[in-house]
């Protein structure tokens, strides 16, 4: 048995545990669950490296053979969203030591934290499309009560319309599964692959495949099913609101290039109009949403949904250089946009959200300007930080494939993006307080709890952009596995003994 | 039978559908919950029908020769009704609370308190 793989889903899962067992002490079940968070991306990195090294790794739970057993399966898609999951969480609950009130600790805020982190990389590592259901449900349900763990109006507000959509889309997704079912008997990702690679499956595969898309294009905030995301990643805590911006639509779009890579994949180099449509509109409507707000968080999560855009649109593409470009981006914007929320926490404690009652930020308070614009214009894509190298390959990958009207939409939408971000700096940092703004508030040990993981992401965003080629490599490599999917359905059915393919 | 099931199943669904379409809080749990029975009853069919056939082995043989029904499905159905009924427990509870604390049920009357007030 691969321990290695089963490390990422164990350690949140026991850490969660070991929380709730000392949630009478809650300074021991805060340690409990730092060193919990440090231990899964230590343990994840290992992870990344194995796979690195040694090609995809597979762990049959229960040694029943594939597609019989519960399958987990880690390539180097998995594995890196494995560890930017491990990334994030850390830099959460180090954000959290801080910031969140004893009251939600009490409600037991460590825990439930830990166990959306043992949702989501269970959803990065399974092998099998139902499982693939009950780890949404897990990261889901654990979301639910982050998002409504609090008093406030707003978080009621924005949590109703949360639920009720992910509730649906979690019934199309299984409806589709039952459908898949159905008709090929299978669930396991690498049997149905094969399965669904006979021509008589092509008719029912069409339908199946636009439910899917509806199911995980939901999760993920895309074009027209993005509503729910502005009204309710605002609401809660800012420790919680960077982990679902960094983590939760993504896992949508993990599972939006699974399917369409693995279970229907069309030829090579031909690319999928109604994705590269939907990508286009996601990301102008996203960003024209984000123009008009007048509240920080607000801003950004807009943001989220125009970014969602370009992710779609690399795997639309459908070329290696596109994929790659998809997997490249959603690394980059997740250590970027969870990083925005954190400085808009900051930037809070001043007192508001709201862009006109900010100001003065940079005058109190420069290195965290320092930190936003960093993130801002990477966000934006201003070389040499990693987004511009995001935006650049799905670009050329659009122009290879020749796609211009998506790449003209892109290179405008990443110039709206600089204007919004503009906007931000003018109102909070530039222009004259009308309160005054500052860190200055906390004492040094609460500021650099604030300030250490905002450095460390911004640090990371520099690294990539300035050292962009093992990135891109591994990038690439993670399209040629996608790609070449022979290899990944021969390791899991191997030894399957009973399996006719 | 299938046919018949197809029909419940697709009447479920509209029935479901108008409910939850509905502006009102409570009618959208009704309507939730038959959108997921009415899923699980689709993963049900899609195991295929059959009676009388339990996939029991007879003591004296070693496994079974003759057609059986598909335990898979029913496995699916009852993950599937354990999680939806979580999930509506949870959705009955922020029901309460948004009527506690926001005096409506109506969506948007409760989208437009989204607006944010400052909380960390």
């Amino acid at each position: 048995m691969n321990l290695l793989m089963a490390l990422p889903i164990l350690v949140p899962f026991l850490t969660a545990g070991l929380g709730l067992l000392t949630r009478r002490h809650l300074a021991i079940q805060r340690r409990i669950s730092f060193v919990g968070t440090a231990f899964l991306l230590y343990s994840s990195v290992l992870l990344l490296k194995e796979i690195l090294a040694g090609g995809i790794q597979v762990l049959q739970l229960g040694s029943w053979p594939a597609p019989y057993g519960i399958t987990f399966v880690a390539d180097i898609l998995s594995g890196t969203m494995v560890v930017i999951t491990g990334l994030i969480g850390l830099a959460s609950v180090t954000y959290s030591l801080q910031t969140i009130d004893r009251e939600r600790q009490a409600f037991g805020y460590y825990p439930v934290t830990l166990l959306l982190l043992f949702g989501v990389n269970g959803a990065f590592l399974t092998g099998d499309i139902f499982n693939l259901y009950v780890w949404f449900e897990v990261l889901l349900i654990s979301s639910f009560v982050l998002l409504s763990m609090g008093r406030s109006r707003s978080q009621i507000a924005g949590t109703v319309p949360y639920v009720v959509m992910n509730l649906l889309g979690s019934m199309l997704f299984l409806i589709a599964v039952g459908l898949l079912y159905g008709n090929t008997g299978s669930l396991n990702f690498a049997h149905l692959s094969l399965k669904l690679s006979d021509p008589t499956l092509a008719a029912v595969a069409q339908p199946i495949s636009l439910l899917l898309l509806g199911a995980f294009g939901l999760k993920a905030a895309i074009f027209p099913l993005f509503f729910w995301l502005p009204a309710s990643y605002p609401a809660p805590p800012v420790a919680v609101s960077a982990l679902f911006a960094g983590l939760l639509t993504k896992v949508g779009v993990y599972a939006l290039i699974r399917t369409f890579t693995l279970l229907f994949p069309v030829p090579l180099g031909e690319p999928n109009q109604l994705l590269i449509s939907i990508s286009g509109l996601t990301m102008i409507t996203g960003v024209l949403g984000a123009v008009a707000q007048n509240e920080f968080r607000r801003v950004l999560s807009f943001h989220i949904v125009s970014q969602i855009g370009y992710m779609t649109m690399g795997l639309a593409l459908n070329t290696r250089l596109g994929i790659a470009a998809s997997f490249f981006y959603i690394v980059h914007h997740i250590i970027v946009k969870t990083n925005l929320f954190f400085v808009s926490g900051v930037i809070q404690l001043g007192g508001s959200f709201r862009l006109q009652q900010l100001g003065g930020s940079y005058r109190s308070s420069p290195f965290l300007s320092l930190l936003f614009l960093i993130s801002a214009f990477s966000l934006a894509g201003l070389p040499p930080l990693s987004g511009f190298w995001g935006k650049f390959l799905l670009a050329q990958a659009g122009l290879e494939s020749g796609q211009f009207a998506i790449v003209g939409i892109s290179l405008l939408v990443g110039l709206l993006t600089t204007l919004s971000m503009t906007k931000i700096w003018n109102e909070v940092f530039w222009k004259d307080a009308p309160s005054k703004v500052s860190t200055k508030g906390l004492n040094t040990t609460q500021q650099l709890y604030l300030l250490v993981p905002i450095t460390v992401l911004a640090l990371i965003t520099v690294v990539i952009g300035l050292f962009t080629e093992p990135f891109s490599s591994i990038a690439l490599r993670a399209a040629d596995e996608l790609i070449e999917k022979q290899a990944y359905v021969k390791l899991v059915l191997q030894n399957t003994g009973g399996a006719n393919p | 039978m299938e046919a018949f099931l197809a029909l419940i199943i697709g009447s479920l669904f509209a029935i479901g559908l108008y409910l939850v379409l509905q502006a009102h809080l409570v009618k959208l749990i009704f309507g939730v919950s038959i959108l997921s029975n009415a899923t699980n009853l689709l993963i049900f069919a899609s195991g295929r029908m059959t009676r009388g056939t339990p996939p029991l082995i007879p003591q004296n043989a070693a496994n079974l020769t003759t057609s059986f029904a598909n335990p898979l499905p029913e496995a699916l159905i009852l993950t599937a009704i354990v999680i939806s009924f979580g999930l509506l427990a949870f959705l009955v509870a922020l029901t309460y609370r948004t009527h506690r604390d926001l005096k409506s049920l109506n969506p948007d009357v409760i989208t437009h308190e989204s607006e944010p007030e400052s909380v960390l």
